[in-house]
């Protein structure tokens, strides 16, 4: 799966685990070059694939599932039993050929399994291995299960978001889990390097709560040294003014703010009142932040007949951060997501022709790919066990027979 | 590695050093870096004062790349810092050399000139749109999280490069959209469109979409000192804490009313009414509102539930999983003042790599250029 000329080819990963914290680590390896086998098994298959919708054609299906297929694509699929000793044997020659291991597992589960880094060191003396849960592998908490939709409100990101005078929000899915899984992939590469220079393996343990609270930096920073505690203050910023969103004849939202006096004077004479920014109330940004209701009318009355991208656009123009509030389907319509290729088609036997999500990032030599659609379940059974771990074909009949691959 | 990055892609460095990198951040002579944004977020790095302004600030900053791997830069696609923070000049200077260009949409297409901050790139991510009351405004986080986005996917960018460097011996460009790494932040959002023509959008403080009534679940709950995050799961993560829930309630003698007589084992959420669900939530509801973030932190852990409290910065200071792990690094700040950070972000081999005060760079003599 993985072209000769890309940035990670000839890296093997193997993933035990489910859901996002895991599998989206490995999907950004395998959009560069790795070459990835996720491992579930029929009797527990990723939990993405029949938890979550959407469906095709709304239907649950066991390869039926956009969610799984979303954060999966680009790598091999395989199934063992993991509660046979045969299936145990395969997982260790699996990690026996890999340089990676990605696990998020609950803490302990892989040990139980005999798949614990230690053990597994000891046939693959370099191997690198990530795991990574919701508090870390240490700790009083260390056993605590969870989902990252909620842990996003004990490290901070609900509480900081919404109203001043009202609850809290949610940021739609495990907003943390991918904070976690984009600095596991920094982790997991670190160590790569490190294993190219030293020739040591390493054992990474990545909490997601610890990981989401780098975002948080600042304000934590802030905390510790001033006693600030940072509050959710709806779409305000201490700096600049206006600064919020705003809403438009199309439906839309338009999103602007002024860091500048100077600004402010542009953005007024988009307005078609110039003189506003002359106006001593409004004149610097703290007069902006207690004259509000002023500038929302002001703002309101010139966004409400204008269509949000058309507004964005004449607000750029005039040199005043502008842009429209994107929903799920204006991100399939982006002209600079376009130009960018960051959604790429690729068949799926079930689900058919998907959009899948590039990196952020892209290479000018190497660059990466989508090189498949999502595996379905155990799909990749044959082509990883014969052809890469090179079971002979009476080999892979017998363990098929001991039902070791359901 | 040189970190010559302003607020959008700190954080690509410091993820960088924290794993053992030698990052020096380059700042103008008269830059502000007394922000506690910027301490949290340059720790680590060693800190040196460049003019590129002016020919020697450039010239230096040039012999700097020219022994360099790795350069993080912010560069304003069409305005000056983008001639000098181009690759393919400063390949001429050091072809090993990484050059990592973080901007808000990319280097190129139709908004790479774009003017625009924190706000509209979670407006152009999406972010936004999924955020906030349903029939309300969209909402950011009131702290700044794009630019986390985008350091953190510069940091991914540039070990692949690093990785790639190792097998054919040159550097090349990783050019970061901010705009695309806030995609990453809304899950499998964008899926539901493309598979099925559904638009999600924001859903407030309730969760929807489970019951085929269109009932909706409370997810955040009020409590003595704040707010609590737990929802009336089914299945089988459901059945254990919804079990465990009402135990916890008929320790305390509160009135379960229709909670007493659910079978938990059978409780399947998705047909559901929403009297139905109102009348169970009303218990739970005084219930959670005599109790402590805290004191549900602690017992959710105790009883395996799956919940938390919503905490602000001042409950995760004191949160003694964190404590017990080490994360929090006291380091000498400004005036020589101990500062608690927040310390790398993963234990590696089991130890987390300690963190280092920022440093002014001792002057000295800037190598070579290499011919």
């Amino acid at each position: 799966m993985s072209a000769g000329v890309q940035a990670l080819a000839g890296i093997n990963v193997v993933e035990f685990g489910g859901y996002a914290a895991g599998p989206h680590i490995g999907k950004m390896l395998a959009n560069f070059g790795a070459m990835v086998v996720h491992v579930e098994s029929m009797g527990r298959p990723d939990g993405f694939r029949l938890q979550y919708p959407p469906y095709k054609d709304n239907k649950p299906g066991i390869n039926a599932g956009g969610c799984f297929a979303f954060f999966n694509d680009s790598k091999f699929g395989v199934t063992l039993d993991l509660k046979k000793p045969e299936g145990i044997v395969l997982a260790r020659r699996l990690t026996d050929w890999c340089d990676i291991v990605i696990e998020n597992m609950r803490p302990g589960v892989m040990e139980r399994l005999g798949l614990g880094y230690e053990s597994l060191r000891t046939t693959n003396p370099d191997l690198i291995m990530l795991s990574t849960c919701n508090m870390g592998q240490t700790g009083p908490r260390a056993d605590t299960p969870g989902f990252g939709s909620q842990l996003s409100a004990l490290a901070g990101m609900c509480g900081l978001t919404g109203e001043r005078d009202g609850p809290p929000m949610l940021l739609y899915g495990p907003y943390i889990d991918f904070i976690a899984s984009t600095l596991g992939a920094v982790a997991v590469l670190a160590a790569l390097e490190k294993r190219r220079r030293t020739g040591a393996g390493t054992l990474l343990d990545i909490s997601q709560y610890e990981c989401g609270l780098l975002f948080l930096a600042g304000p934590l920073l802030d905390y510790h040294v001033n006693g600030k505690i940072a509050e959710r203050c709806g779409n305000d910023d201490p700096v600049a003014a206006p600064h919020g969103v705003w809403s438009c004849r199309d439906g839309g939202w338009l999103a602007l703010s002024c860091w500048t006096d100077a600004e402010f004077a542009r953005l007024c004479a988009v307005l078609g009142k110039p003189e506003l920014s002359a106006d001593p109330r409004v004149a610097t940004a703290a007069g902006r932040k207690s004259h509000r209701a002023l500038l929302d009318a002001a703002i309101t009355d010139w966004s409400r007949p204008r269509d949000a991208e058309k507004a964005a656009e004449i607000l750029q123009g005039a040199g005043v951060h502008a842009h429209v509030v994107e929903t799920m389907a204006d991100l399939f319509a982006d002209p600079q997501l376009e130009a960018r290729r960051q959604w790429r088609r690729r068949p799926h036997p079930v689900i058919g022709n998907q959009a899948y999500l590039m990196p952020a990032f892209d290479l000018s030599e190497t660059p990466g790919e989508i090189t498949c659609a999502a595996p379905t379940l155990g799909g990749d059974n044959e082509k990883v066990f014969r052809e890469l771990l090179g079971l002979t074909e009476r080999e892979y009949a017998d363990y098929r027979a001991q039902k070791v691959f359901d | 590695m040189l970190d010559c990055s302003e607020r959008l892609a700190w954080l690509a460095g410091r993820l960088l050093a924290d794993l053992g990198a030698a990052v020096t951040k380059l700042e103008a002579p008269r830059a502000d870096v007394s922000s506690v944004e910027w301490r949290a977020l340059n720790v680590n790095k060693r800190l040196r004062r460049l003019d590129f302004a002016e020919p020697a600030g450039r010239r230096a900053l040039d012999e700097l790349a020219a022994s360099a791997d790795i350069l993080i830069a912010t560069p304003h696609p069409g305005a000056g810092d983008a001639e000098i923070f181009d690759h393919r000049r400063l390949a001429r200077i050091n072809p090993r050399l990484i050059v990592v260009a973080v901007t808000p949409f990319g280097l190129t297409g139709p908004k790479a000139g774009w003017l625009v901050s924190d706000i509209e790139i979670m407006a152009a991510g999406g972010a936004m749109s999924l955020a906030g009351e349903p029939d309300g405004a969209p909402m950011r986080v009131s702290a700044t999280q794009s630019y986390a986005w985008a350091g953190a996917q510069a940091a991914v960018g540039a070990l692949t490069a690093l990785a790639a460097r190792a097998r054919t011996g040159r550097g090349q460009l990783v050019d970061v959209s901010a705009q695309a790494a806030v995609i990453t932040a809304i899950a499998h959002a964008p899926a539901f469109v493309d598979i099925l023509g559904i638009v999600p959008t924001r859903a407030g403080a309730y969760m929807t979409g489970r019951s085929v009534t269109g009932a909706r679940f409370r997810v955040f709950w009020p409590c003595r000192d704040g707010h609590v995050n737990f929802i009336l799961y089914g299945g089988g993560a459901g059945r254990r804490t919804n079990e465990q829930l009402v135990a916890w309630m008929r320790e305390r003698n509160v009135d379960l009313g229709p909670l007493a007589a659910i079978d938990w084992a059978r409780f399947d959420p998705t047909g559901s009414t929403q009297d139905q669900i109102d009348a169970m939530e009303a218990p739970i509801a005084k219930f959670f509102s005599s109790i402590s973030k805290r004191e549900f932190l602690e017992q959710a852990h105790r009883r395996e539930m799956l919940g938390y409290p919503v905490s602000n910065v001042a409950d995760i200071a004191t949160d003694p999983q964190l404590e017990a792990r080490g994360f929090w690094q006291d380091i000498a700040g400004p005036g020589g003042r101990s500062e608690r950070h927040c310390g790398a972000f993963v234990i590696v081999d089991g130890v987390r790599p300690p963190l280092v005060p920022t440093a002014d760079e001792p002057d000295r003599a800037l190598p070579k250029v290499a011919t």
